[in-house]
């Protein structure tokens, strides 16, 4: 039986960094607000890098760490919400960049559980046998998608990317996932509206205001906790094991209060569970293997551990994922 | 009982002992409590009661949640 097994994580993220107080000069808020409703203290903001730039710079950190040649990768799958382009695909383009020349490569869209998605796709084509391994990223610059004057939003984002270097093993790497999608409820997050105006029509092709990320707080973070506390839960439950026996869990770093609360529901410790985005605020689909990244850099994991993945995003979407290390 | 349940749970959240929150208490002001703390009380809320808070807005006091689920169950 084949299964995916995570060999090499990287992240990078853009030098410069925004705090609180930085933001309390461009709009209507402090320090003490933002950090006791989520959690954040500063976040890395591109002085112009695109996300081309960080999911490439992620690529080739993957190549060196996992000793692979980008002749051999056959796979490349991106998840993003903050293109450079509509296409090509960020994953042609770090194709291009690394010269993957023998690789597949195309962006998935899931929003802040994109990475879990395009890891769950990974995982697919590695299980069909004629994949023998990828390299999977989730990269963001939300900061390009952020309106600067809203303070309800712009002080939750941040830029970077995250990913990791998977491949083919006989023994377990991904054990069990949950995935799922809500779609009725999509128009509780959105972002990058723009409107279909053409030379027939009448309609403004200016920026929509729904190009800009647009969220109903409350019915984002009910969607959460309820989801992510479901998914957990059931992903524990098929496997038949406990929470206990789980090293670490690694949350989509959105806010440290849908955490709190799902670590409550499931009566998790919530030491377990890991938390990076006081540094980094959201970062959408990189938030989940920035966070990883910087766990295993930190020497946190070793062979054999299990840990749990768990995103939830915009669609609405969400991803939990048992791996052992 | 309604009142009792939903002070249990606002108690729960809030971090306050259940003596402190009568019908008169004014969750946000006399209790200290965010937005987001309003939010997983309307949400326990919801599910304990089995209602759906349309409007969380005009929940206030301590028995506005209580007329709510009252007239809503």
């Amino acid at each position: 039986m084949i299964s995916t097994r995570v060999v090499a994580t990287a992240g990078y993220v853009p030098e410069q960094i925004i705090s609180n107080d930085d933001l309390s000069k461009i709009v209507d808020t402090t320090d003490e607000w933002i950090t006791q409703r989520t959690g954040i203290k500063e976040r890395h903001i591109s002085a112009g890098e695109n996300t081309s730039v960080l999911v490439t710079n992620v690529a080739k950190k993957l190549l060196e760490r996992a000793s692979v040649s980008a002749e051999e990768i056959d796979l490349i799958i991106v998840a993003s919400v903050t293109q450079d382009y509509g296409t090509p695909s960020l994953a042609c383009m770090i194709q291009k960049e690394i010269g993957a020349v023998h690789a597949v490569a195309f962006d998935v869209i899931a929003a802040c559980s994109g990475f879990m998605f395009a890891l769950s796709t990974a995982d697919k084509y590695i299980k069909s046998g004629g994949y023998k391994n990828a390299i999977v990223i989730g990269g963001e610059t939300l900061s390009k998608i952020v309106d600067w004057t809203d303070r309800a939003t712009c002080v939750l984002f941040g830029d970077g990317a995250g990913g990791a270097y998977v491949e083919a093993s006989g023994e377990a790497g991904i054990i069990r996932e949950d995935i799922g999608s809500a779609g009725d409820q999509y128009e509780i997050l959105t972002e990058g509206y723009t409107e279909c105006a053409n030379a027939f029509n009448d309609k403004e092709s200016s920026i929509h205001p729904k190009w800009y990320v647009n969220m109903n707080g409350r019915e984002v973070f009910k969607f959460a906790t309820k989801n992510v506390a479901k998914s957990i839960k059931k992903v524990l439950e098929e496997e038949q094991i406990t929470q206990d026996q789980i090293k670490y869990f690694v949350p989509h770093q959105a806010n440290v209060r849908i955490v709190e609360v799902v670590s409550k529901k499931l009566g998790i410790p919530f030491e377990k569970f890991y938390i990076n985005m006081d540094r980094f605020g959201n970062t959408s689909s990189a938030s989940i293997p920035m966070a990883l990244n910087e766990m295993n850099e930190k020497g946190m994991l070793e062979a054999g551990d299990l840990v749990v993945l768990s995103g939830f995003g915009g669609g609405m979407t969400w991803g939990t994922m048992l791996i052992r290390w | 009982m309604v009142f009792e349940k939903i002070r249990e749970i606002i108690a729960e959240q809030t971090g306050k002992d259940v003596s402190e929150i009568t019908l008169e208490t004014n969750v946000k002001d006399d209790l200290d409590a965010d937005s987001l703390d309003l939010f997983q009380i309307i949400n326990d809320i919801e599910d304990e009661f089995d209602v759906s808070v349309e409007d969380p807005e005009a929940i206030v006091t301590v028995k506005d949640a209580v007329d709510f689920v009252e007239s809503h169950k």
